[in-house]
């Protein structure tokens, strides 16, 4: 029963303005499911990105910041978060927004292991533009601006971010990549969440966690045929677990 | 009170601390660097953050962060760094999010020179970004007047949820001069547009889409009540000087003696550019022959809106002179030469 009252506030919100079969809402419910378990919903402020995460604004009913430019959110966060040391702080980016135009920005806030959560939906494609190619694009994947098929001896190969993130400054508290393709891999992926927001609340430092999402318009697959795709094709190139654990 | 003779930078910097800022999140660019340099002390010794940015871009968005949840913050920069933060300049005004930015201005476009002009006047008024906004510039020209702007310009932010720029000049920031700094004070209360867990952000008074006739009235507000200037013997004056920054200080010298010879000339000195203030051309005698803009512009910044308050000032197209004084800070010797120039029916471009 309590729960049910947890929960009320996201079935109270205005209908979150996604496409059928999209995965970033998932990962965003996820998100909000474990704030309110950890009784942060009150004191959480979301820097968001711009793009799909940022047409889901309807869904976020609590402290939502609206002025992050593409890529600007970890930077925004920094802000917030050094302000306000008491507020849950975090971010809410796709791939093309926190690992292109905001690598920059989502990188130095790792290298300063600033203590905020960066949740990062990749979808492959800049999705709210109508499907052009991502740094997270797979070889060979047709977009709009890769109509023959990515071509990584010109355009780069695919980047792990969170991999990345873990090089660049090992001592941040937390990288996980998971995906929402499974009830097995779903339940993972909230474990993960849990793990990053409760780095935040000791204070450990900067934890990330990416989720490998689908994009049924832009990849002109049904939602069924995106969870196939995300375990046949995804999950080889961008593997799923964690690259920094907690107190490790 | 108690004068301390300080830098320029460091003044700017200091009167930040004592105005409340919260956070400091910078970039190092010449000729401001002085400016982050004393806050990096400074800040934490107050128990405040000070951010030393991976770049202008970064540095201003952590500001906004900072300001959206009603703590003070403030960057500072020059050049080709202030460029970079017309992304979120454009953002925050569509936002009517509060920020302070000290443009410590150097000369020149892209990696341009070190010395001091004032070619930074358009992207600070009228905002670098994005779509049509206003920004409040205070242009001072002493470190005293600076100071004061700075302890005030967080305040004023505030109440019109508005960026406000600190257009200063190289030498300005560095030079010396004796100033009195103001007491410590704070933001004591969380504005009620601040975000919280539990309240997200509001687009106050214009909302999205945007609501015209809500702006508009802002804006009026804004207008009528930042008008803000000094002025010398507008009642007589055949030919009124109009600059500011560190141009007006040269250039008030030169109507000084002007005036010690019984030449009737006067003197506007805008102490914000941004509303321009057209209220201080209501004094001007009406048989004036013409105004001299005076600053260190290749093309002219300034004279443009000056133009625009004659024209709604005056019915017979009075001319605006303008001469393009580059780079640098025009002597005393130099506007008075101009002045002669223009007495003489010569002209160099007019308005």
């Amino acid at each position: 029963m309590e729960d049910i009252v947890r929960l009320s506030h996201l079935i109270d919100a205005p209908a979150p303005t996604a496409c059928p079969g999209c995965g970033h809402l998932l990962f965003f419910r996820l998100i909000r499911e474990v704030l309110d378990e950890l009784d942060l919903t009150e004191k959480a402020i979301h820097a968001n990105g711009i793009g799909c995460t940022g047409v889901h604004r309807a869904w976020q009913n609590h402290g939502y910041v609206p002025l992050t430019a593409h890529g600007r959110a970890a930077a925004v966060a920094t802000g917030i978060k050094r302000t306000n040391p008491d507020a849950f702080v975090y971010t809410f980016q796709g791939d093309g927004d926190a690992a292109v135009i905001g690598l920059a920005e989502t990188l130095n806030a790792a290298y300063r292991n600033e203590n905020i959560c960066v949740f990062i939906s990749t979808n492959a494609v800049f999705g709210l533009t109508g499907g052009q190619m991502s740094w997270a694009t797979l070889p060979g994947q047709k977009t709009t601006t890769s109509p023959l098929g990515r071509d990584c001896s010109t355009t780069g190969a695919p980047l792990h971010v969170p991999e990345l993130i873990t090089q660049v400054n090992p001592g941040i508290a937390y990288a996980a990549r998971g995906t929402i393709n499974s009830p097995k891999h779903i339940i993972q992926l909230k474990r993960m969440i849990r793990n990053a927001m409760e780095a935040q609340i000791n204070n450990e430092g900067y934890s990330i966690v990416e989720c490998m999402s689908v994009c049924p318009n832009n990849w002109h697959l049904t939602p069924l045929q995106c969870r196939e795709h995300v375990e046949n094709k995804v999950i080889p190139e961008f593997p799923l677990g964690e690259f920094k654990k907690r107190g490790e | 009170m108690k004068k301390t003779l300080m830098k320029g930078n460091h003044a700017a910097g200091e009167a930040a601390v004592r105005a409340g800022c919260m956070l400091f999140a910078g970039y190092p660019i010449t000729p401001s660097t002085e400016i982050m340099e004393h806050l990096s002390a400074r800040m934490p010794e107050e128990g405040r953050t000070f951010i030393q940015a991976e770049n202008e871009i970064a540095s201003i968005h952590m500001v906004g962060g900072a300001y959206c949840t009603g703590k003070r913050a403030m960057t500072a920069t020059s050049a080709g760094g202030f460029s970079l933060m017309q992304e979120f300049t454009a953002y925050a005004s569509d936002a009517e999010l509060p920020f302070v930015i000290i443009n410590v201005v150097r000369s020149g476009r892209g990696i341009g020179s070190l010395d001091p002009g004032q070619d930074g006047y358009r992207q600070s008024v009228y905002g670098g970004g994005n779509g049509d906004y206003r920004q409040i510039v205070y242009t001072p020209n002493t470190i005293q007047e600076m100071v004061d702007d700075i302890y005030e310009s967080f305040e004023t932010a505030e109440k019109y949820r508005m960026g406000v720029i600190i257009l200063t000049e190289s030498s300005m920031g560095q030079m010396m001069e004796p100033v009195v700094m103001p007491d410590y004070k704070f933001l004591e209360t969380t504005p009620d547009w601040a975000v919280t867990g539990t309240h997200k952000w509001d687009r106050g008074a214009g909302g999205w889409p945007m609501k015209r006739k809500a702006w508009e009235e802002k804006m009026a507000r804004v207008k009528a009540e930042m008008q803000r200037w000094d002025a010398v013997g507008l009642e007589d004056a055949e030919y009124v000087f109009v600059s500011y920054g560190l141009p007006s200080r040269s250039t008030g010298e030169a109507v000084k003696l002007l005036r010690a010879q019984g030449v009737k000339v006067g003197f506007i000195r805008p102490k914000i550019v941004s509303p321009f203030p057209v209220d201080a051309f209501k004094a001007v005698n009406r048989d004036v022959k013409g105004f001299l803009c005076i600053e260190t512009t290749e093309f002219g910044q300034m004279v443009q809106d000056l133009a625009l308050a004659v024209k709604g000032e005056f019915a017979n197209n009075v001319p605006v002179h303008f001469n393009a004084y580059g780079i640098g800070v025009p002597s005393v010797k130099e506007v008075l030469a101009f002045y002669e120039l223009i007495r003489e029916g010569g002209s160099k471009e007019v308005f």
